[in-house]
């Protein structure tokens, strides 16, 4: 799992909130945005963030299913929760730990799904 | 331990060098580095050695007269497991078992003997705990000075619940007492980290629980409640050392759920009779739980203890009110009809005692609730 002094392990953490309510014309959501940017930026230079991206919305999602042999093409997100993942961030840190104090300085209002990725 | 990264081989060696430890230390003197000799030591034994020892636990027991703490090499690798077994991250029955496998030293079996569980659920669920702790990486390491608060309150929260789980079920004989194991661990976290006055409050809890042990059944293994406890054979010297300890926890002016806990157990403790129970002591406390947790059946304790103090009819309206939350909890029912039969309505106490008794499966409670109901 972890070597001597230098360990890392990557997560994905996923940011997951009710994307009907995420409205970027609303001026607190645009005061989220600046604080968003801001914790990017933050932990971009303390060199624990490898990648991260914002989705659009839900109502721009296509599923695609492929069921025996037969493929098909559907408007709409996979699940029908009206939870939904907003944007992702990978990490590169220590342990569990140090990525679940990462998660909680997170600065707007969601759920945060922490999974480690496999490594080759 | 870190540099071992594999969960099962971490453990075997902290518990096998600790074992060696015992053997060697008392006999050679304690090494100049405690914690290199472990390691080394631990490697050049097998790893089936704690599996052979089975009072592990007495045994670890004498080593800890010693003064053992954090800051030390033992000290601070025994932390580091308790921490990583009872990681917010795992769910809260693989943390207990996790917990009684790999800091108690419990085999598979043992731990479902307790949880009157199939053996193979228990390895399912060790073996999910340790896969997850492996795959997403839990530490093994005492949390920083700013999640420390949060993180010693979820192995108090363990502890709790193992102590419950082995205090209402200490009736039926062939089960192992997990409250003793809990008591155990709660000794070692105070130890371990002895400016935590809640990790005090909980042992003083546990403590002054125990203390009546002897009295909560009857010879035939009927429960006795507290009004009808014979107090002579409470244990005058763990009344005595629980409220020692929840002086000690006083004193650091940081009070919290487990020490307010432990400050009613006190009172029931020191009451030499049922009738000289300070129930209006034991009001405020429970006012002040009420603040702190907010939890719907410490505001029913609050109630018992209300109908000592305002009578019955203002203590089954406190009671009806949470009829919402906790109708499927069966001391919610049973306190019902305590009530109801203290009001003189007979009928309506053995309707509330049925639904009670529907809710239970504990067969020292069953017991009880039949016998009042009268079936």
């Amino acid at each position: 799992m972890r070597v001597d002094g230098g360990s890392h392990v990557k997560y994905m953490l996923m940011f997951i909130s009710d994307d009907s309510s995420w409205d970027p014309s609303k001026p607190e959501i645009q005061a989220a945005y600046a604080r968003i940017g801001a914790w990017f930026e933050e932990h971009r230079s303390s060199g624990k963030i490898i990648g991260g991206e914002e989705l659009k919305g839900t109502n721009t999602a296509t599923t695609i299913r492929r069921r025996n042999g037969k493929i098909t093409v559907t408007d709409g997100p996979f699940s029908e929760s009206k939870e939904a993942i907003g944007g992702y961030a990978l990490v590169d840190v220590t342990d569990l730990d140090e990525a679940i104090a990462m998660a909680k300085t997170w600065p707007v209002l969601s759920a945060i799904e922490i999974r480690p990725l496999v490594e080759r | 331990m870190r540099s071992l990264g594999d969960w099962d081989l971490a453990e075997e060696l902290v518990q096998d060098a600790l074992v060696a430890a015992l053997e060697h230390w008392p006999r050679d003197g304690i090494p100049d580095t405690p914690g290199a000799w472990l390691m080394t030591t631990a490697r050049r034994k097998g790893i089936d050695r704690l599996r052979r020892e089975a009072r592990y636990r007495d045994k670890l027991a004498q080593l800890q007269e010693e003064p053992m703490h954090h800051g030390s090499a033992l000290g601070d690798e025994r932390l580091e497991l308790i921490f990583a077994c009872c990681h917010p991250a795992l769910p809260r029955e693989s943390q207990i078992a996790l917990t009684l496998r790999s800091v108690v030293g419990l085999t598979t079996a043992e731990i479902a003997r307790a949880f009157l569980a199939p053996e193979a659920t228990i390895a399912q669920r060790l073996v999910r705990a340790k896969r997850k702790i492996a795959e997403a990486a839990i530490p093994m390491r005492v949390p920083d000075a700013e999640e420390l608060p949060d993180r010693v309150a979820e192995i108090l929260g363990v502890l709790y619940l193992m102590f419950n789980e082995g205090y209402v079920a200490s009736a039926a004989g062939e089960r192992r007492d997990l409250a003793d194991d809990a008591r155990w661990l709660a000794q070692l976290i105070v130890r371990l980290m002895p400016d935590e006055p809640e990790a005090i409050g909980l042992l003083a809890l546990m403590t002054l629980q125990l203390a009546r042990a002897a009295a909560r059944f009857s010879p035939d293994g009927r429960l006795v409640l507290l009004a009808d406890q014979d107090r002579s054979r409470w244990d005058p010297r763990a009344v005595a050392e629980g409220t020692a300890l929840l002086g000690r926890a006083g004193r650091m002016r940081r009070t919290g759920p487990y020490q307010v806990q432990a400050a009613i157990a006190a009172c029931h403790a020191e009451a030499r009779s049922w009738n000289e129970t300070d129930w209006t002591q034991i009001l405020m406390l429970y006012e002040g739980l009420v603040r702190m947790t907010g939890s719907p059946v410490v505001r029913l304790n609050r109630a018992i203890a209300l109908s000592h103090v305002a009578g019955p009819a203002r203590a089954l309206e406190e009671v009806e009110a949470l009829d919402g939350e906790l109708a499927r909890y069966h001391l919610y029912h049973a306190t019902r009809a305590a009530l109801l039969r203290d009001l003189g309505r007979a009928a309506d106490a053995r309707a509330a005692d049925r639904r009670a008794l529907a809710l239970t499966d504990n067969p020292a409670e069953r017991a009880l609730l039949s016998e009042r109901i009268g079936a």
